[in-house]
């Protein structure tokens, strides 16, 4: 059962099966690159995450989500840094 | 300009021989260390503000005050002149490329004695202050004095001053250090300021023009007058038009200060046809970055000495002057010897949260305007696209987030809601203002409190509590001064007029603060919220106002 409310009401990130049509959703994906160069494609995954996360809209949901996409790309134990961003250097 | 306001003169301990003996001294006349000086001063304690320049700030520097600000000036006493001189606005639009993208209200809702913004050269509001300063009677105002040793001990503050007329030293009881982003009193302290540089460079022009643009801010992303980088407009008093150009960390300040470079880009901007001329210009780079703890011993740290911010956000100038309002009261209390010396620990525990909030604001607002890397441009680039066609993605576009007042949430000097209230409004916000009417007409909320502790009775429609029980909130160690608000057709001629009463006109207290007949507000000097109840029982005022003035144990058992 792909539950998208555990136990008191609390929304948590869906990672059992729950696409409706994976292979057709999968194709759809590839198809939506097409014809992009590297930086178009990247532009257009950019959009997508804004436009999902905005229809996900729940914070939580989107940290498990971000923390289950960044898991195992680099080291295990590697937590992505805080709030900051990158490219600044302390004084 | 008006060279007499900071005319210098030779320090009478200079002519005497002798040390001075001060209770507080303030170094830095900008914004921060005047209106910390005049709140010290209305509270009627003499203050001695030294300043290494003798003029007001060059350039327009921090120009946008926000409506909080503009109410602390109210309660300094020179709103009224910084708001007729500045320009008032509320709306902000951004544009990509030559489009609109979408536009902001930052004051949708009226009913405020303030407008959201207004902007203002930053010599102006110096001007206003210094005569302000002057007119209270009680700050001494050196200019050319420098500070060029600190020794902070247990009991008092010793400085050394250097003059043009030679050094001489005074002591003090508390020293406040508004003497800027590069801070003399820190270095000579030893303190740190730790955070982070951004690797961009921005040129400021400040140019003088007849223009029918309306009176709002507007930030373009990747203009076509100024490709890939962002531009920022805002007007100021005297048809001064202040523009912002991004211009990368690779920019040589040198060349780009260059008139003839300066006016090519705002020729490109503007038109060739459109005459102006070049009042100011200047190229910088920012940091977010905070002292650890602002309150040193008897040394207290204001202001851009205590924590910088960028400028998208209009959150420096805006928040010293918050820190300014949050301490004067606090070492007023203290000197007055009513309150103790914690009173003091709470600046710090107030004022660096709100410095952490605007740094947290500031660099996201960096993070979007100057994006990192490859991935956080095209993040960037991607909810400007959506921004055009989807709502969603504009509460995602960052071109600054606009200055608020920081709520003091779960500080040490409230004793906690116990009651409920739905209104937005939480304990330790500032004032929200509220149209009134009193018995000689229409009044402000805000220019009803400040300055001292306020208790608001909210009688809404019903009777009044017996008199005696409003008029002995006056009769505590710290007092508080009534003021008692009925909705309309509530009998205000029924109040002893030594009460201060007034009609809910538009029924907007009820609303902002949710209240219900005997509802009770207490704000502090600052005009913030400090604690509000159902029902108004004195003995709980009473216990509430000693906490938020830490009140001494002795006073306490004395009254």
């Amino acid at each position: 059962m792909p539950a998208c409310f555990d136990l008191g009401g609390v929304m948590t990130l869906i990672t059992d099966a729950h696409l409706a049509r994976p292979d057709d959703f999968y194709e759809a994906l590839l198809h939506a690159h097409r014809g992009l160069s590297e930086e178009q494609s990247q532009l257009l995954n950019a959009r997508l995450i804004l436009l999902l996360a905005n229809h996900v809209g729940d914070l939580d949901v989107l940290r498990e989500a971000l923390a289950a996409a960044r898991a195992g790309i680099i080291d295990q134990e590697s937590q992505p840094p805080g709030t900051g961003s990158g490219g600044k250097e302390s004084t | 300009m008006h060279s007499e306001l900071f005319a210098y003169r030779k320090a009478p301990e200079l002519v005497s021989g002798k040390g001075g003996r001060y209770r507080v001294v303030v170094v830095g006349a900008g914004p921060v260390g005047l209106c910390a000086a005049i709140d010290l001063a209305q509270h009627g304690i003499d203050v001695l503000l030294v300043d290494e320049d003798n003029k007001a700030s060059e350039g327009s520097r921090a120009i946008c005050f926000s409506q909080r600000t503009l109410e602390i000036l109210d309660r300094l006493g020179c709103g009224e002149r910084v708001v007729r001189k500045g320009v008032v606005w509320k709306h902000g639009k951004v544009f990509l490329r030559d489009r609109l993208l979408y536009q902001f209200d930052l004051q949708p809702e009226a009913g405020h004695k303030r407008p959201a913004f207004i902007n203002l050269q930053q010599y102006y509001l110096e001007q206003f202050l210094v005569e302000r300063a002057i007119e209270t009677r009680r700050v001494d105002l050196r200019w050319r004095n420098r500070v060029i040793s600190v020794v902070s001990g247990t009991h008092n503050v010793t400085l050394t001053i250097h003059t043009p007329d030679g050094d001489y030293s005074v002591e003090c009881d508390y020293l406040v250090a508004a003497d800027g982003a590069r801070s003399p009193i820190r270095s000579l302290l030893g303190l740190e300021v730790t955070g982070q540089v951004f690797r961009d460079r921005f040129l400021i022009a400040d140019v003088r023009m007849e223009a029918d643009f309306p009176t709002e801010r507007w930030f373009w992303f990747d203009p076509p007058f100024h490709p890939n980088q962002s531009v920022l407009l805002h007007r100021q008093a005297d048809n001064v038009w202040r523009i912002d150009f991004q211009l990368g960390w690779d920019a040589d300040p040198e060349i780009e200060t260059q008139p003839d470079r300066v006016i090519s880009r705002i020729r490109a901007m503007l038109g060739e046809a459109r005459p102006f001329t070049l009042e100011w210009v200047s190229v910088y780079t920012f940091r977010c970055q905070r002292m650890r703890r602002f309150r040193h011993g008897r040394v207290f740290f204001l202001g851009d000495a205590a924590h910088q911010v960028s400028p998208f956000g209009a959150r420096g100038a805006n928040s010293g002057i918050q820190d300014a309002d949050n301490f004067g009261w606090k070492l007023a209390h203290v000197l007055k010897a009513a309150a103790s010396d914690r009173l003091l620990d709470s600046y710090d525990a107030e004022r660096v949260p709100a410095a952490d909030e605007n740094i947290l604001n500031s660099s996201r607002s960096t993070d979007f305007i100057t994006p990192k890397s490859n991935i956080s441009r095209t993040f960037r680039d991607a909810a400007l696209q959506l921004a055009r066609t989807h709502p969603f993605a504009r509460t995602l576009v960052n071109s600054g987030r606009l200055s608020v007042p920081h709520t003091y949430l779960g500080s040490p000097l409230d004793s906690g809601d116990h009651d409920s209230f739905s209104a937005k409004m939480s304990l330790g916000a500032a004032c929200i203002d509220v149209p009134l009417t009193g018995r000689a007409g229409p009044a402000w909320l805000i220019d009803q409190i400040g300055n001292r502790f306020v208790c608001i009775y909210y009688a809404g429609d019903d009777r009044l509590p017996p008199n005696s029980l409003i008029e002995c909130l006056r009769d505590g160690a710290i007092a508080a001064e009534p003021i008692v608000i009925g909705t309309v057709g509530w009998p205000l001629t029924a109040v002893p007029e030594h009460i201060p009463a007034f009609i809910d006109t538009h029924g907007l207290f009820a609303k902002r603060y949710d209240a219900t007949p005997g509802s009770s507000y207490l704000f502090r000097p600052d005009q913030h919220l400090n604690a509000r109840w159902r029902t108004l029982d004195v003995n709980t005022v009473r216990s509430a106002l000693s906490r938020a003035s830490c009140l001494h144990a002795s006073t306490l058992a004395a009254s």
